[in-house]
């Protein structure tokens, strides 16, 4: 043990006295939030009047009640088939714009402009390409194959794949980091393989994903952490429905929350949320030694 | 390498790399036509909002639908804007946009200087917990929030909207921060040697550095207000206060039968200013994206 010296103790002073302003508001914003929605989730609540504590009840009701699996297994649909699609996507878009052409600077605003549209025009824009009579989709599939294209947001089996379709066209964040990170690719490695003989998918299964693997991580830790917390299509376009089958996770926090008055209940979904998304963050981040790959070795 | 392409004979060499270069080409040539289909495939929404804001009510449910409007109706706008008080929102969304993202922008930028400048005791572990916070569901901690709120009497105005704001965004702050790391400490040190307090250094010296990375963090936090819609519908219950995602929304669910021609036109002017910024300083953009992905 020793003491600390005249520098290091004003060193500490002026960064806790710069930085107060976030440690506050992480105390009164965040943490305290967090602490105190793990306490309304054990109690009976309903704003009018004070919790009233009943133990594990809400979590038990939540675990037999057929809606909330239904939105935890609606959500959980939406990511696992969306998020890795989505990256592989925009992991060939970004290479795609990678190659020295005529225009690059013309195709890249293109692929990112959709992403400026987004929350509730976006939702609005795609309810009317994908409305079953009128919307521009459902005019093109009759046009081109002559048959009358599905209620895309009308019908329980296309609801989620429809959602999932339509969040491809605001990729551009994703496609914008992948540019970024195929940067960092050394192209002596191709120009090796190339010499070597190994044809383009090799050089892509290889050597491009195994070198953009870090921002892989990033993005997929991120992107299914985003898409945990889907509201606005659920919201704005098809209000949980048809039959529960868009019924979000997020959707059903916010109707027990703010519609029925459920706090406690709405309390524990969101303890719920909380855990599963650490664990599933801390779990990617452990495996992730085996298939990240960083520049100089492991770590 | 080298010792291995000098034993072969010159010709073949060059017919070897004649022959990559004609498949570089044939790539290229790929490549741009592929992008030229996906290009047309982003366009095309954009499109059909844009030609639908100018139909008809009659030519908008036309089968086959028209191209180009037969005829162009300008004043669907006007009877957009007129149909709810959208310039009231559409002010009530500047403002809350243009005020939130500067105090948090302000106030992220001293917080990202004092983690960047000082190494005090705690500075990784106070810097990991912020860190981690980005992954933090909003939904997780917005019912005690509200309940906060409420207590105040703060519900049905815009305060749970901009006041945490105020105490800096996780986000901006580490995007600030990566900025402050690349400028060099003998700045720094020499400011104080010539008696400069510590704090007219950061805001004469180390911020008007950083204003590139102040763009990025200000487009971002802006772009993040226009389109949340969460938080207002959370907060915001009367007509007057609406933000424009909220007036969009409830718009919509007004009629029996949707106009889709004035909702595209609504919802047209209330993606022109995103749109606008990101033409207007597209370098900013791309910046406070990639900063933020490359870690």
């Amino acid at each position: 043990m020793r003491w600390m010296t005249k520098s290091e103790l004003r060193e500490t002073a002026y960064m806790y006295t710069f930085t107060a302003p976030w440690i506050i508001g992480f105390i009164q914003f965040i943490g305290g939030p967090i602490v105190v929605s793990g306490y309304y989730s054990l109690t009976r609540y309903d704003i009018a009047n004070a919790p009233v504590f009943i133990g594990l009840k809400n979590y038990i009701d939540l675990f037999q009640n057929e809606l909330f699996w239904k939105s935890a297994g609606v959500t959980l649909y939406y990511t696992l088939v969306g998020v890795p699609a989505g990256l592989f996507i925009s992991l060939l878009a970004a290479m795609l714009l990678n190659v020295a052409i005529p225009g690059q600077r013309l195709f890249r605003t293109i692929v990112y402009m959709p992403s400026v549209v987004s929350g509730v025009s976006l939702s609005l824009l795609w309810l009317w390409l994908l409305n079953p009579d009128f919307g521009a989709v459902n005019m093109f599939i009759y046009n081109v194959f002559h048959v009358q294209g599905p209620g895309w947001l009308t019908d329980q089996k296309w609801v989620i794949p429809s959602l999932i379709m339509m969040s491809f066209w605001t990729l551009g964040n994703h496609v914008v980091i992948y540019i970024a990170g195929l940067k960092g690719v050394p192209a002596n490695l191709y120009e090796a393989a190339q010499i070597d003989g190994a044809s383009k998918l090799r050089q892509f299964w290889n050597i491009t994903v195994p070198m953009v693997s870090p921002v892989t991580l990033f993005l997929l830790i991120t992107g299914i952490i985003g898409s945990f917390q889907v509201f606005v299509q659920a919201s704005v376009m098809t209000d949980g429905g048809p039959n529960y089958a868009s019924y979000f996770y997020v959707y059903y926090l916010y109707q027990q929350a703010f519609k029925s008055f459920n706090l406690g209940y709405a309390s524990a979904m969101a303890w719920i949320l909380f855990v599963f998304v650490g664990a599933l963050t801390w779990f990617m981040m452990k495996l992730s030694g085996k298939w990240v790959h960083y520049e100089g070795g492991e770590q | 390498m080298p010792s291995g392409t000098a034993s072969v004979r010159p010709n073949m060499r060059a017919s070897y790399y004649g022959s990559m270069k004609t498949r570089e080409t044939t790539v290229k040539v790929l490549a741009f036509l592929l992008l030229v289909c996906i290009c047309l495939v982003m366009i095309l929404p954009l499109y059909i909002m844009l030609s639908t804001a100018l139909k008809t009510k009659q030519e908008m449910f036309l089968v086959p639908p028209t191209w180009i409007p037969n005829e162009i109706v300008w004043h669907n706008f006007v009877d957009a804007m007129k149909s709810k008080p959208f310039g009231r929102y559409f002010t009530n969304t500047t403002m809350f946009s243009v005020f939130g993202t500067f105090g948090e922008v302000l106030v992220s930028s001293v917080v990202a200087y004092g983690f960047s400048r000082y190494k005090g005791i705690g500075r990784n572990a106070v810097f990991m917990i912020l860190l981690s916070t980005m992954m933090i569901p909003y939904p997780v901690i917005m019912i005690p929030q509200f309940v906060l709120f409420k207590t105040l009497g703060w519900t049905n105005t815009y305060l749970p909207l901009l006041i945490p704001s105020l105490f800096g965004s996780a986000y901006i702050i580490f995007l600030l921060r990566q900025f402050f790391n690349t400028l060099p400490m003998d700045l720094f040190e020499a400011a104080r040697l010539d008696g400069c307090s510590e704090f007219r250094t950061y805001w004469n010296i180390a911020l008007p550095l950083c204003q590139p990375a102040i763009a990025s963090a200000a487009i971002f936090g802006f772009m993040w207000r226009w389109n949340e819609y969460l938080q207002p519908l959370i907060y915001l219950n009367s007509d007057t206060k609406y933000t424009l995602s909220i007036a969009l929304a409830s718009f919509r669910s007004m009629y029996s039968v949707v106009p889709w021609n004035l909702l595209m036109a609504a919802s047209l002017v209330a993606v022109l200013p995103p749109v606008l910024l990101f033409f207007l300083a597209q370098k900013y953009f791309v910046q406070g994206i990639v900063v933020s992905g490359l870690k």
